[in-house]
């Protein structure tokens, strides 16, 4: 064996990271999906988290594999086990490598001997020489090298080899031709490694039984499957990076579950729009002529949107507005992602605007939330969001499988179908005849009595054109009212009380949920207790606020900035500004749990020594 | 102030269509434009082609944006839905309420500073995709809310009423309709309600995007000397080239026309347009055709009329999309959901 592998590393059995660095565009992505879903297969619960550039081809990309036998969701922040393919990223891999790392490099061509470090064991396999003997085309030389290296990491990881032949032939299952080359690519690198060095590693996969009844899915195609289930038929887009693979995923799903099986013709539309703006009008309109519509888009186009928002709102049409956010502002960092559209969705649009918005966490409740918000948009008639952000949306997430309720019926609201309206006398629009704040809506072409005029500019509740300042005022009362009484309907917050009376509590929304879990619960094993409620919507219910009021001190944790969420809560509850202490963390890469922990074991500290001296 | 009822006056023997409604059963509310606006002119013309084709009003939708132009969806067909949207952006409304349910009869209303400057995206995509509507352009050239701005469609040369000479050259709707690849384009004169309501009846009956430039002067603004869209300056170099009339699929052609005078376009809903030709060498089945005719005009300042340009074969955007005649608002959910057991196999791939 070449090189002493440290035994002073963080990491264990079933207990470490896996991170990859290659060149954008060469193919890696399959391998590394075969190298996690490996030890998915094996039992093992895996966080995979691609961190990748805004660019087709040729800048540095990563992708990192955390091996979690505990079940975590989040990242830990740490690298164990580094596959560094790109010369350009290496002297950044290197020193990203965690005390007690292992680097694997292509030693086809040596390294620069200045770039090395003594706490660390370094492995060189001749991936570029190996595949370059054994395979004919440039192309594929190139593919090769990347299932080479999954090869190389199952010697070091004690992978099961029979899981990976198996992974192999279903991805290549309609190319079969391709299987043989790659499972010889694979043992190329395991046979080199297994020849010369010792294996496996002292942090290794050891199979278990925890990933029965899971599956790995990123959050934008079960959102878009969500809309399938929840009987979407129209949606409007206008491609943006994080969110286009929403639509994709609806699109496919769609092709295969939304045609009708004798005639061939389509029970859904999807329509590319020529900028956001339009795709924001087109979804209102299937939506007020009685289509389940949505759009998904990032928060650029948000602020794009903002106008049909406000029209939608003040004019009372249900609609879902998918927000998948990325680092802004302006065109930010279109592959890094954020919590940074909390205030601009609560609000959108200008004048007095305030909206329903539901905060998922994981790609298993975009798939029931994307349900629920149609449900919302349409009971209570007004633009729903649906905020979620990269990390959720375009990673690969361990879940329970999913599962659809057969009693589900959708909640389309009040409508008045042609035999209502033969009932009643006169329709008008605004009137809310069951006084909960909600009025009656009639589709086009239904009948002469149900017709109405729609409109964004002021109106009275008989639907008419007014610049009366009480009737004005009369329809903008309800709004509110009607928004807040959406409380009780929307998906209701979390809480996981400590095992020990706690007098701080944890408040935070989405993708920060796994991180926060984990360092809350290595607190409690260091004595520190606390109690952690997840929002998961707004308007806040009146729990929001109770929890904050039974805690001496509230942390919100959140990806922004400014703050956002924290400044949510003390403008729409009771709570004051001194009982919340905001942790932040913006850089753009999906939340660590490290980050979480070390950011709170400072702030009590700070507490604390504020107590003593008080 | 607030929306007023147009006051109804119902005459003896007045006549009704094939539904047996009349005339004034197409009517909206009252007007508040200004008196002697050439939007109410267009506005009454629409009413008469409904009134004329015997569509069920409830069974139309109107659909607008912002201005002068876009609140005339208020002043006919009470009985249909209407949607006063946002400034430039009734197409694409449109084209979702079109999505969700392509058994309506879809009409929008825009005007030159809606549909050429904040709007002009919008309308130009919703062309590109064919929706099948028909989008009237009131033109006048100016912007009449904010008081006496020019349009995008000012001539050059043209004078406002404070005085200012325009410098830019005009959009054409027409010519950017042509090159949208539009299937219906036309062009009329708010002041010729014989050419613009058989023009209107043919749109609507058209399959696909029919527009409709409909020169309509505003008199408050700029309907002065030195405007080029006043009464005065109209009423000169208007000159009809080709007019159209709709033919139900039940009549038939009676009247006779000179052989290359005349032609006629068939219908998906197998009725006809009859195009009358004034000149024979023209042939608003050729693109190029159009383009050339509507170029030569403008060199001799001529406001060229009629339907310029048609073609019929194009799929609307709902074939397009591959839609069931049922509209989607109308598909049940045990339709739209795919089911438990569904969700289930698709996951297996996810393991």
């Amino acid at each position: 064996m070449s090189g002493v592998i440290s035994s002073e590393t963080s990491a264990g059995v079933n207990d470490f990271v896996i991170k990859i660095g290659t060149v954008n565009g060469t193919g890696s992505a399959s391998a590394n999906e075969l190298l996690m879903k490996t030890i998915f297969r094996m039992g093992v619960p895996v966080v995979g988290k691609n961190i990748f550039p805004s660019n087709i081809q040729g800048l540095p990309t990563w992708y990192e594999i955390r091996v979690t036998g505990d079940g975590y969701a989040g990242r830990s922040g740490d690298v164990h086990l580094m596959v560094a393919m790109n010369p350009e990223s290496y002297e950044r891999d290197l020193a990203e490598l965690s005390p007690g790392g292992v680097l694997i490099y292509d030693s086809t061509w040596p390294r620069p001997h200045f770039m090395s470090r003594s706490d660390i064991t370094v492995i060189g396999v001749p991936l570029s020489l190996m595949c370059n003997d054994a395979f004919e085309v440039a192309r594929s030389r190139i593919l090769m090298k990347n299932m080479a290296y999954v090869g190389a990491c199952a010697a070091l990881l004690d992978l099961d080899i029979d899981v990976i032949h198996t992974l192999v032939d279903e991805m290549f299952v309609k190319k079969q031709k391709l299987i043989p080359a790659n499972r010889q690519a694979v043992a190329l690198g395991f046979d080199y490694v297994k020849d010369n060095f010792e294996t496996p590693l002292s942090f290794k996969v050891k199979a278990l039984d925890k990933t029965k009844g899971k599956i790995m899915v990123d959050g934008n195609t079960a959102a878009g499957l969500g809309c399938v289930y929840a009987g979407a038929t129209f949606g409007s887009w206008y491609p943006i990076t994080p969110s286009t693979s929403l639509m994709d995923g609806f699109a496919n799903y769609c092709a295969q579950l939304r045609v009708h099986p004798e005639t061939g013709e389509n029970l859904y539309c999807i329509i590319q729009a020529e900028d956001e703006l339009s795709a924001a009008g087109m979804a209102m309109g299937a939506a007020w002529n009685g289509a389940r519509a949505f759009t998904p888009t990032s928060g650029a186009g948000i602020s794009l949107m903002s106008e049909f928002i406000g029209f939608a709102y003040y004019a009372e049409v249900g609609l879902v507005y998918f927000d998948i956010q990325r680092v802004g502002p302006s065109t930010g960092m279109p592959t890094r992602t954020q919590q940074c559209d909390i205030n601009l969705t609560a609000y959108a649009s200008h004048g007095d605007t305030k909206h329903i918005v539901v905060y998922p966490a994981d790609p298993g409740e975009c798939f029931t939330m994307s349900a629920q918000a149609f449900d919302l948009a349409e009971r209570f008639q007004t633009p729903v969001f649906f905020l979620s952000d990269l990390d959720i949306g375009m990673n690969d997430w361990m879940i329970d499988e999913l599962t659809w309720d057969e009693n589900y019926v959708p909640d389309r609201g009040k409508i008045l179908g042609p035999d209502a309206l033969k009932d009643i006398e006169k329709f008008e629009r605004y009137i809310c005849p069951q006084g909960d704040y909600i009025p009656e809506r009639t589709l086009p072409g239904t009948d002469p009595k149900g017709a109405y005029f729609l409109r964004g500019s002021g109106h009275n509740k008989h639907g008419k054109y007014t610049e009366v300042s009480a009737e004005y005022q009369e329809v903008v009362d309800r709004l509110i009212l009607k928004w807040k009484s959406a409380a009780d309907y929307v998906p209701q917050p979390i809480v996981i009380k400590a095992k020990q009376k706690a007098a701080y509590g944890v408040i935070a929304i989405g993708s920060s949920d796994g991180a926060i879990k984990e360092a809350c619960d290595k607190l409690a094993s260091e004595g520190t207790h606390l109690d952690y409620m997840r929002i998961r919507a707004f308007p806040f219910p009146q729990s929001v606020e109770d929890f904050i009021a039974s805690h001496e001190q509230v942390f919100v944790i959140e990806q922004n900035r400014d703050a956002q969420l924290m400044n949510l809560l003390v403008a729409e509850t009771a709570a004051t500004k001194a009982s919340l202490t905001s942790i932040k963390y913006y850089a753009g890469q999906p939340l660590g749990y490290r980050f979480v922990h070390k950011a709170l074991t400072d702030e009590i500290a700070v507490l604390s020594s504020q107590r003593k001296s008080a | 102030m607030t929306s007023f009822v147009k006051p109804r006056i119902d005459r003896k023997n007045a006549p009704v269509n094939s539904l047996g409604l009349k005339r004034q059963d197409y009517d909206g509310a009252m007007s508040t434009l200004c008196a002697g606006c050439g939007h109410d002119s267009v506005t009454a013309a629409m009413a008469t082609a409904f009134y004329e084709l015997a569509i069920e009003p409830h069974k139309a939708v109107k659909v607008s944006g912002i201005g002068c132009s876009s609140k005339t969806t208020a002043y006919f067909l009470k009985e249909a839905h209407g949607a006063n949207t946002v400034h430039g952006r009734m197409p694409s409304f449109a084209t979702g309420a079109m999505a969700a349910n392509a058994a309506l009869t879809y009409i929008g209303v825009s005007g030159d500073g809606d549909s050429l400057s904040i709007g002009i995206g919008q309308m130009i995509h919703a062309m590109r995709r064919n929706a099948n509507m028909v989008y009237v352009l009131e033109n006048n050239g100016v912007y009449g809310l904010t008081k006496g701005q020019f349009s995008a469609s000012a001539d050059i040369g043209s004078i406002a009423k404070k005085g200012t000479v325009n410098e830019q050259p005009p959009l054409d709707p027409c010519i950017m309709a042509l090159a949208a690849g539009a299937t219906f384009v036309a062009r009329s004169f708010s002041g010729d309600r014989k050419q613009l309501v058989p023009l209107i009846k043919a749109g609507l009956k058209h399959k696909g995007f029919a527009i409709i430039d409909v020169i309509s002067p505003c008199v408050s603004f700029n309907d002065h000397k030195g405007s080029t869209k006043s009464y005065a300056h109209t009423y000169k170099y208007y000159h009809k080239a080709v007019h159209a009339d709709y033919i139900p699929p039940t009549d038939e052609i009676m009247t006779s026309y000179d052989e290359g005078e005349t032609m006629s376009v068939e219908l998906h809903d197998g009725g006809k347009i009859l195009l009358k030709k004034l000149d024979p060498n023209y042939d608003p089945t050729s693109q190029a055709s159009a383009f050339s005719k509507i170029m030569e005009s403008k060199a001799s300042n001529e406001i060229l009329t009629g339907l310029l340009y048609i073609d019929d074969t194009k799929e609307d955007m709902a074939t397009q999309n591959n839609l069931e005649a049922r509209p989607l608002n109308q598909v049940p959910y045990t339709e739209l959901n795919p089911g438990p057991k569904a969700l289930k196999a698709l996951q297996a791939g996810w393991k």
